[in-house]
């Protein structure tokens, strides 16, 4: 019974395998680029959620023609089209980043740029030496 | 169309049915246009007239919702659902002409700093992308399709990172790739619950999308759908505790970029929000009911808190200002989460009130940066000699954040705090009242740096900007304290929005014509 | 030129005009202190303006202008108001010669924020006595806490910024945390927050609310320093002594009781708490602080600190009067606003002359000073007399009025306290003067009196201190119709 369920919405398995590997990735990974890649897996998954549902068994590719009456969705198609775009151009300034980042600091390690001194979080609380504000 | 417009030559009576389309297009095609340039100046003058143009746009498509109730506008004649509907009502426009107004004030201030800031070869690139980052806020806040509204918001979202990454040091790149991997995994979990709800409803139309809710059982695929909504938008609202990208983003980004997005871009993301919560899941779930608003609630006091302190701690007004921020979202979230008019009420005109006041803000912290070099607190010690007039604004402005009477905090702090005693829950007002309160301590600490210190280094001998950037800080200010006494404009704007969002919320945003 | 109602909105505009006309010609001192007086000197002619319509029958009102639906500005000439204006108005000329000679005795830096400042801090009086309903009494209260805040840390040294910090996290404190929720509590259940005879919850709140919002309002008016909020008054002290004198023995303090009296009044109605009693903790309150002020004031050795407490303690004689809930304390509560404006403005003047002159701050360096200073010490056992209440000073016509209401309805804690802090008042002023006159000086410093318009202004408050006594009848007749006698 629960095979079965699972060989009917296996699309909704695979989405969701890639898409919680590539979100475990983004966040379990410190080097920047890995990160990029768990991203763009992650927004993969998300394409196949789209497209998987269009597709209806026995359909045709959506052309008109004689004789073939049941049609995929094609809209899914033109969406996922744009969604790709926005996943490259997403990919593309990450990709870019990560180079300015390696040009500025030397490496593409989260944890070694934050121990050069340049954390985030804390760099403008360590110079905290305000005369007045001990009391 | 009113008898005064109808009386104007065919050829503008097109043009003004076109301005929907007009307003998200003309700051597209000057992103491209500008981007050619190599000329700064000429590209700034170029964005300046585009931002200009921009609220007249969006004040007569305000002006329409009064007199028409919802516009509709068939993108390339597409009729909807199947066509991008762009469609506004009252609570669109709202959202637009704070947007457009926004950009129009930061435009003449952003030329010295963007100058001071940026090099030339940059320059053009820069305004481009703010005006793409214009384009895709006022795409999501006009848009009718959900996934259209996606695209808008990696679109705004694209160059938002692109215009931090230009900031002053290289920790400006980290703010940004840190803002572009949390952005992305927002913008993809709310276009997972956009997938679902196609898949449940076979429609991306807001509309159409909200009448076959109410057809169809609630199903888990539809609650999971709005959860994947809203954490997705959460991340871009910055909503406690999804704020982490924030004070990076603001701190390390080119002052021009801070201003604008302090002032606009998390609203936006907020309207899409209501939008999603009121408009579409509205008429089929209960509001009230949802264990959703407790939770929200809960984080908005949490942001309204913890945020707050935060902003007590911060050695950088920069941070400090953006700690705040997330502060402030708190209170516009919290009204939401009331799910009755005034609270809708208060957190809408916080929306605008709170651009008014960070807008301010930022635009003076800005003038300090580009004075000094830094606006750490020992850099700004003492400029209330040496700056009077910027840090005079600066203590205007920050009186309406704690929510002085006679000021716009104050007036957002009524709505909600009405909504607590109405709903019953009076302690809630009491927390707004609390957490305001914590912004006397972070203000009132950078005054007493500010006057009671001897300016030494830098401050000796900084003085105030040019009249170009004072002017907008004195038109926001003075937009803070009208805003404050005399609030026809802006809460009576806010409670038709409220207004529009409620019913929308019954179901009469209407199936398509 | 102007119709009643402009002429009210004028009266109220007058001193934020002046205070512009000051900024704008800062730089030649003396045309910056001719505008003061001048501003001042106009304001109180517009009062008596007003007070003259009033009188004769017509009440000015101005608005309402809507800030949002349900929240309005708007002003009315009530009885009380009337004598809060006429009392601070006629203050701030005599204050402003006094400033003149202080700031310029004691070469005092950024004179003209000061100046500035103080026309602001008027506004808000002006702002606050006119007031016809709760938002605008609350906008204005605002307005006169942020107007003082520059004026409390003139000094701009660290001492003057603690007490600053002090002074801004209480007021403001106690009026976001407990009197803003309040008032919009209120405008919830009453759906209107107008002053209205006979107040507007009847029959609108169970008794536990009324209870909660009487807490909230009593604690939430910081400005009337009931105690544990009262820090901020001897932590202002750090001012420039006219701050002290016009602000915080009148105008700031006095908005605070002014307030309270006006939501006994017109907010709850004498008759609503009278009947369920939700406010009888406020009788012990208030009684509390005026002993507990009375005794901390006792041991206090800097003269302006044991003032600031005696203040502390005077100002819940006022709203012990109005807890008392009969008309005719009422009636005292709104006499000892007077009475005691102008005896602590004495006292403050008193207090900044002997600094002026001597340098001198704390009461044990004061022995044998009198006799250098006659005029000073002369004007301050007037003071001190009608701050116990002996007559003939104005001082005893409130305390009268207190004991007739307590007496006929037999509340004999409130006797018990009027009479106990009679006693300790003496025990607090009484030694100065001793001191003053009768104890031989230990050193033979060769200062001798303030400059002239110090001595003019205080001669003029103590003789005011005498003449109220004598001539009472404009403020009774006001005080009355306040609670209609």
């Amino acid at each position: 019974m629960i095979f079965e369920e699972f060989i009917n919405y296996y699309n909704y398995f695979i989405t969701l395998f890639l898409m919680s590997s590539g979100l475990y990735i983004v966040v379990a990974r410190g080097n920047m680029v890995k990160k990029l890649v768990g991203l763009g897996l992650f927004q993969t998954s998300v394409y196949l959620l789209y497209l998987s549902p269009g597709k209806i068994l026995g359909g045709t590719p959506p052309i008109l023609a004689e004789g073939y009456e049941v049609y995929s969705n094609p809209l899914p198609h033109v969406l996922i089209l744009t969604a790709i775009v926005v996943g490259v151009a997403t990919l593309g300034l990450g990709l870019a980043l990560v180079v300015r980042i390696h040009e500025a600091y030397g490496t593409i390690e989260e944890d070694e740029i934050f121990s050069k001194g340049d954390d985030l979080q804390e760099e403008d609380n360590k110079n905290s030496t305000l005369p007045g504000d001990a009391k | 169309m009113s008898a005064s417009v109808s009386s104007l030559s065919p050829a503008i009576l097109n043009l003004i049915e076109h301005l929907p389309a007009l307003q998200v297009a003309i700051p597209m095609l000057g992103a491209a246009f500008v981007a050619m340039m190599r000329n700064g100046l000429l590209a700034w003058f170029v964005s300046l007239i585009i931002s200009l143009l921009m609220p007249i746009i969006a004040l007569f498509l305000l002006h329409e919702t009064f007199v028409n109730g919802i516009v509709s506008y068939a993108l390339g004649g597409w009729a909807p659902p199947v066509g991008i509907e762009y469609r506004v009502d009252v609570a669109n426009a709202f959202v637009l002409v704070i947007v457009s107004v926004m950009a129009a004030i930061t435009l003449p201030y952003a030329r010295k700093v963007v100058a001071l800031e940026i090099a030339e070869e940059n320059r053009s690139w820069f305004y481009s992308m703010y005006l793409l980052c214009l384009c895709g806020l006022l795409g999501i806040a006009i848009t009718g399709d959900a996934f259209n509204a996606f695209v808008f918001l990696e679109v705004s979202s694209l160059s938002t990172y692109a215009m931090i990454a230009m900031g002053r040091d290289r920790r400006a790149l980290v703010a940004a790739y840190q803002y572009l991997i949390m952005g992305t995994i927002g913008a993809t979990l709310y276009v997972v619950g956009v997938g679902l709800l196609y898949v449940m409803t076979g429609t991306l139309n807001f509309a159409d999308m909200a009448v076959r809710l109410k057809e169809i059982e609630e199903t888990r695929p539809i609650l999971a759908a709005l959860s994947f909504i809203t954490v997705g938008l959460s991340l871009k609202i910055a909503l406690f505790p999804l704020h982490k990208w924030l004070p990076n983003a603001y701190a390390y980004s080119p002052t021009m970029a801070t201003v604008f997005l302090a002032s606009t871009a998390t609203k936006v993301a907020i309207y899409l929000l209501i939008r999603f919560v009121y408009t579409i899941y509205g008429p089929s779930l209960e509001l009230v009911e949802t264990s959703a608003v407790t939770v929200f609630v809960i984080l908005s006091l949490a942001a309204m808190f913890i945020a707050s302190f935060a902003a007590c701690f911060q050695k950088n007004i920069e941070r400090m200002l953006a700690f705040s921020s997330v502060a402030q979202i708190g209170y516009i979230t919290l009204g939401i989460s009331f799910a009755v008019k005034t609270g809708l009420t208060g957190g809408l005109v916080h929306l605008v009130n709170h651009a008014f006041m960070k807008g301010a803000l930022f635009m003076c912290t800005g003038a300090m940066m580009m004075r000094l070099g830094n606006v750490k607190l020992q850099a700004v010690e003492g400029i209330g000699r040496t700056m009077p007039i910027t840090m005079g604004l600066f203590v205007a402005a920050g009186l309406s954040l704690i929510g002085v009477p006679g000021t716009v905090g104050f007036v957002s702090k009524w709505y909600l705090a009405l909504a607590a005693f109405e709903t019953g829950q009076s302690w809630l007002a009491f927390a707004i009242m609390a957490s305001s309160f914590i912004a006397v301590v972070y203000i009132g600490r950078i005054v007493e740096i500010a006057y009671f210190r001897e300016p030494k280094g830098a401050a000796l001998l900084a003085k105030d900007p040019p009249p170009s950037m004072i002017l907008p800080m004195i038109i926001l200010v003075v937009a803070c304290f009208y805003f404050g006494i005399q609030a026809d404009l802006t809460a009576k704007t806010a409670e038709l929005a409220a207004d529009a969002f409620l019913s929308s919320a019954q179901g009469t945003w209407g199936a398509v014509q | 030129m102007f119709n009643v109602d402009e002429l009210l909105l004028l009266t109220i505009f007058i001193p934020l005009i002046g205070g512009v006309g000051i900024a704008l010609l800062g730089r030649y001192p003396n045309i910056r202190e001719c505008i003061t007086l001048i501003t001042a000197i106009i304001l109180w002619t517009q009062v008596v303006n007003v007070y003259d319509y009033f009188q004769g029958g017509i009440i000015p009102k101005a608005g309402p202008y809507e800030v949002l639906p349900g929240l309005e500005l708007a002003f009315n000439v009530e009885p009380l108001g009337m004598l809060f204006a006429f009392i601070a108005s006629t203050l701030w000329i005599i204050n402003s010669i006094y400033s003149i000679g202080y700031m310029r005795g004691n070469n005092e830096p950024r004179q003209t924020n000061f100046y500035i400042c103080f026309a602001v801090s008027l506004f808000g009086v002006m702002g606050i006595a006119f007031s016809a309903n709760l938002f605008t009494l609350f906008l204005f209260y605002e307005v006169l806490t942020l107007a003082t805040y520059p004026l409390v840390t003139h000094k701009a040294d660290e001492n003057a910024k603690k007490g600053g910090r002090i002074y801004l996290m209480i007021l403001l404190g106690t009026s976001m945390l407990l009197l803003l929720p309040a008032i919009i509590w209120t405008g919830a259940l009453a759906g209107t927050l107008d002053f209205v005879p006979g107040g507007i919850l009847q029959d609108k709140a169970p008794y536990a609310v009324l209870v909660l919002l009487s807490l909230l309002f009593m604690f939430g008016i910081g400005k009337a320093a009931l105690m544990p909020f009262h820090f901020w008054l001897p932590a202002a002290m750090v001012a420039p002594t006219p701050v002290s004198a016009l602000l915080h023995a009148v105008a700031v303090v006095k908005a605070g009781v002014f307030s309270v009296v006006k939501i006994v009044v017109y907010i709850f109605g004498i008759d609503l708490l009278a009947e369920t009693g939700s406010a009888d903790w406020l009788l012990y309150a208030a009684g509390f602080t005026v002993i507990v002020a009375s005794l901390v004031a006792l041991r206090q050795d800097n003269l302006k600190k044991r003032l600031a407490y005696s203040t502390v303690s005077q100002l819940s004689y006022v709203i012990l009067a109005a807890a008392i809930l009969t008309p005719i304390s009422a009636v005292g509560a709104a006499m000892h606003i007077a009475a005691h404006a102008i005896s602590k403005i004495t006292l403050f003047f008193a207090a900044g002359s002997i600094y002026t002159a001597a340098h001198k701050t704390e009461i044990s360096q004061l022995d044998g000073i009198g006799w250098k200073m006659p005029i000073t010490m002369a004007a301050f056992t007037i003071g001190a007399l009608s701050m116990i209440g002996v007559p003939p000073t104005a001082g005893f016509l409130g305390k009268w009025f207190m004991l007739q209401g307590a007496v006929s309805t037999q509340q004999w804690v409130a006797v018990g306290v009027i009479v106990l802090s009679t006693l300790l008042n003496t025990a607090y002023f009484l030694p100065i003067i001793y001191r003053a006159f009768l104890v031989p000086p230990k050193e033979t410093g060769d200062h001798g009196e303030a400059p002239l318009p110090i001595l003019i202004a205080i001669s003029l408050t103590a003789l005011g201190t005498i003449l109220l006594f004598i001539f009472p009848d404009a403020a009774l007749d006001l005080a009355k119709q306040m609670v209609g006698l």
